[in-house]
């Protein structure tokens, strides 16, 4: 797709028809200032995009415009009339539609039941399905957005029932979209066609505002790009001529150094890495550029030394295809393996099996040779350092105190406890070890006993890293969307934590769903479609497009 | 209005709570009472006086709270497992019976067997009948997920209405003239007076111990952090390697034995034979009791201790000042229902929009 013609409203602050005025917006939260005196337009048939990090202020600034929050200052304006504050309600009837990042339809019900869904009063007997119908198969011709209104929600593709979401908006009678990370859960085919909408409804005279993170995607979709960080509006830009330099060093405010790996044959165990690390040394030689790719490189420490196999391993599901279908795959001393793939995929089971949560229907596991033992505790004895993709869920018993959440997998062990005791000196001087070492932050006040709930994301992960890494070199480290969530910062940090961990000799395996986090890492690639693995291959012979049609089963088609 | 999470929770809030919640209580309690035409100033004098206000009064609380303390700590230790039993009704009755069946002057005499090894055995009778009625809710709950809400609640029904039936059959006093009660409890089982000329015994001292032990296994020990760890993320515990389906079933085991153990305490220490009315409530008291300790089982003592003195308190008020002692059972239960909103605005703020 070429990038959509400018419309004729231009850009900048003072646009001829604005739909929507955003004027002085503020909201706190505490002492905290979310959105702080933001002022945006929008113009009709404009893309603007909304770029920053978690926690600038993106979402909250959404939720005031469509009602969730209402803004300590300021006042929303849509199309000429002043959009009353905490009404989602009037929010959508002045035409404002919201696409979330995690979809909000019923899976046992058809398209046309979701579409339908909280549209029709309640006391009407008899529910108007055939003008429904209707409007529905209009708004999907009009934008070209196919759908087949009786196909079950359950049944349909991530990028199908992102096309519904988007059609929910439109047979609601949306003229201004917003759209939340919308290519978050979208392989990069799906998200052209997502795209390919796009230019469809801006030029019917829709407007939309799209939020992400993805510096070249915001470029290629966008009129204008609007940067918030620390809730303020830093910077206002026409896309044509930006560079995802610009937009980055906008986004973050100073300079941050990201570890990237380079793909050579060097010495094993030569770390180079950068300041964020604890036990890096630093490269003098490496010169810094702009400022996402002052990159650091990691020589390669890959051995032929397997650590990890598996062989035909086989999960079923209660679904159409097996969990996992015969995964072959083996994992080296010193390398990053990445798995692609979209979510949903097998790669929640693939991770179960290693961590020790789920048995193998077929096929069989080997850790330095031997079976995989059975249960988290044994796993972790025999040296698999885990990381969930979960931090909330499963990462930690977010009620309990920091240092009982870093003795949680070893509690039982004898260094931990004794006779039926837990050896709470022991483990609180561990977790102290591990708060200082891995840099976790927010413990100021209660310390260790700091209740883990209260850690942001970013340390909430450091202490999970911690646990998993910090009291031996694990032979297998595996890393299920390690980053998801995390702001650059926290995420440079935990790449750094990976690749030393692979310097020292573990074998990695990293589950992810961010194809630039994959590419930045990984030695081998292999992709995962319903419960298939592709073979792993080195990350230099892949191409985007190839991941791509991977990710989406092509690989596999005959 | 809307609800919006703490980033922190004061712990002087939280200790704040609990008193908060009771000031609430009485409060609400006044506009009752001053509907009944009493003087409000006066019934809650009379409440005190009569809950604390002299030996006997003292005594009574105590003996009160007994059980109270036993059945407060089976749904503080289920419910820090996020098991909700709601069952120690039913397991108090189940433990009484089995108490008196083991100890029971059956046929005019009962087991011949020295009280050193009869009382041990009746003990161990009551908390296995109050662990086995719990352990079928609470293994349909790690099986199969069935709620032990609904599960819990129902088997009270089923033990009482089994107790009704053993009471007029297999285990009925024929001494009693009729009256649905079981045979008594031998005499050498029956425990020691703890104050001379009171009713307070020495299950009083039981229950304390159990309290402070309580608390011993869920804070020091690694079945009291598994406990608190399944309860507060069974998904996180699991996934670090906690056997959560077990702990579950340690759980429901020690609560079931807790409530089982305040049944015979109740037979063995005041009443000496089993009635369908030896208990007011204790059971569902328990709950009330554990929520406004926030499950803390040192907390659960003085919490027994508060509910005892206004359940015994609303007696002699409703003596002296004419208002029904029903009050006793609102101040209970709204007690629960403020405890329940303050423990929530702890952990939430309110917002005006």
């Amino acid at each position: 797709m070429t990038q959509p013609a400018a419309p004729e409203a231009g850009a900048g602050p003072d646009l001829p028809r604005p739909v929507l005025r955003l004027s002085g917006i503020t909201k706190r939260f505490g002492a905290l200032v979310a959105n702080d005196d933001i002022s945006l337009t929008l113009g009709q048939g404009e893309v603007l995009a909304l770029l920053g990090e978690n926690g600038a202020g993106k979402s909250t600034l959404m939720s005031i415009l469509f009602g969730h929050y209402v803004a300590d200052a300021g006042s929303i304006e849509v199309f000429g009339r002043a959009l009353p504050p905490g009404q989602p309600k009037a929010a959508l009837a002045a035409g404002i539609g919201m696409v979330h990042q995690h979809f909000t339809l019923a899976d046992n019900l058809s398209v046309l039941d979701n579409v339908m869904l909280g549209t029709e009063p309640l006391w009407w007997p008899f529910s108007r399905r055939a003008e429904a119908r209707t409007r529905l198969l209009k708004a999907a011709g009009d934008f070209g957005l196919e759908v087949d209104p009786d196909a079950r929600i359950g049944d349909l593709s991530v990028g199908e029932r992102q096309r519904v979401e988007i059609l929910k908006a439109l047979v609601r009678g949306a003229r201004i979209l917003i759209l939340d990370e919308p290519t978050a859960v979208l392989t990069p085919q799906e998200s052209e066609s997502l795209f390919a909408t796009l230019s469809q409804m801006v030029a019917q005279g829709l407007s939309v505002i799209f939020i992400s993170h993805k510096l070249d995607e915001v470029l290629r979709v966008s009129h204008r790009v609007a940067v918030l960080r620390a809730g303020r509006l830093v910077a206002q830009m026409p896309s044509a001529g930006a560079t995802p330099a610009q937009l980055a060093e906008a986004m973050v405010g100073q300079r941050v150094v990201k570890p990237v790996r380079s793909r050579g044959t060097a010495a094993p165990a030569a770390v180079q890495a950068d300041g964020l690390s604890s036990a890096g040394v630093r490269d003098a030689s490496t010169a810094p550029a702009d400022p996402l790719s002052s990159e650091v490189h990691k020589e390669s420490a890959r051995s032929h030394e397997v650590v990890c196999e598996l062989r035909d391993a086989t999960v079923r599901g209660a679904g159409a295809w097996p969990l996992l279908d015969r995964i072959n795959l083996g994992l080296s001393r010193g390398e990053v393996l990445a798995i692609a793939g979209v979510a949903g995929n097998g790669q929640a089971a693939l991770a179960e099996v290693l961590c020790g949560q789920r048995p193998l229907n077929a096929g069989q596991v080997l850790l330095q040779g031997a079976p995989l033992p059975r249960g988290p505790r044994a796993v972790v004895r025999a040296g698999v350092a885990r990381i969930p993709e979960d931090r909330h869920a499963v990462g930690v018993v977010g009620d309990l105190a920091l240092w009982e959440n870093a003795v949680l997998e070893q509690y039982a062990e004898p260094a931990f406890s004794h006779g039926g005791f837990v050896r709470r000196a022991a483990a609180r001087a561990h977790a102290q070890d591990l708060v200082t070492r891995f840099d976790v932050r927010g413990t100021e006040g209660a310390g260790l006993d700091t209740v883990t709930r209260q850690l942001s994301g970013g340390n909430m992960q450091k202490l999970i890293l911690g646990r998993a890494l910090g009291g031996r070199t694990p032979a297998l480290v595996l890393a299920n969307q390690p980053t998801w969530g995390l702001d650059v910062r926290a995420v440079a940090y935990v790449h750094q934590q990976l690749l030393d961990a692979c310097a020292a000799g573990a074998a990695v395996l990293l589950i992810s769903e961010d194809l630039d986090e994959i590419l930045a890492l990984a030695d081998r690639i292999a992709v995962i479609h319903h419960g298939r693995l592709t073979a792993a291959e080195p990350t230099e012979r892949w191409t985007l497009a190839r991941i791509g049609l991977a990710m989406a089963g092509g690989a596999h088609a005959a | 209005m809307r609800l919006e999470r703490r980033a922190k929770v004061s712990p002087a809030w939280l200790l704040a709570a609990p008193f908060a919640a009771v000031a609430f209580t009485l409060l609400v309690s006044s506009l009752l009472v001053a509907w009944a035409g009493a003087s409000v100033g006066r019934a809650y004098a009379m409440l005190l006086e009569g809950a604390f206000g002299s030996r006997l009064a003292i005594t009574e609380t105590l003996t009160r709270a007994t059980p109270l303390i036993l059945t407060g700590l089976a749904a503080a230790v289920a419910f820090r497992a996020r098991l909700f039993n709601i069952g120690a009704e039913g397991q108090l009755y189940a433990g009484a019976l089995a108490a008196v069946a083991v100890g029971g002057l059956h046929g005019g005499s009962g087991f011949e067997a020295p009280a050193w090894l009869l009382f041990p055995l009746m003990v161990a009778a009551a908390m296995a009948a109050g662990a086995l009625l719990l352990l079928g809710p609470a293994l349909l709950k790690s099986r199969l997920g069935v709620d032990e809400v609904v599960t819990t609640l129902l088997m009270n029904f089923i033990v009482l209405l089994g107790v009704s039936a053993l009471l007029d059959g297999a285990m009925k006093d024929p001494t009693a003239m009729g009256w649905p009660q079981s045979v008594a409890l031998q005499d050498a089982l029956q425990l020691d007076k703890l104050v001379e000329r009171s009713r307070v015994h020495t299950g009083l001292l039981v229950a304390l111990a159990l309290a402070v032990a309580l608390w011993v296994l869920l804070q020091r020990t690694t079945t009291g952090f598994e406990i608190r760890a399944v309860g507060a993320n069974p998904g996180a515990a699991g996934f670090a390697g906690m056997p959560v389906g077990w702990v579950t079933v340690k759980v429901a085991l020690l609560s079931g034995a807790l409530a089982g153990l305040a049944g015979a305490i109740e037979v063995a220490g005041r009443t000496g034979y089993v009635t369908l009315d030896m208990s007011p409530g204790y059971g569902y008291s328990g709950i009330v009791i554990a929520m406004l300790a926030m499950l803390n089982p040192l907390g659960v003592v003085a919490a027994a201790v508060f509910v005892a003195g206004v359940l015994v308190g609303a007696d002699s008020m409703s003596r002296a000042v004419n208002v029904p002692t029903y009050i006793a059972d609102v101040i209970v239960a709204v007690s629960l229902i403020s405890m329940l909103v303050a423990t929530m605005l702890t952990q939430y703020r309110v917002r005006r929009s």
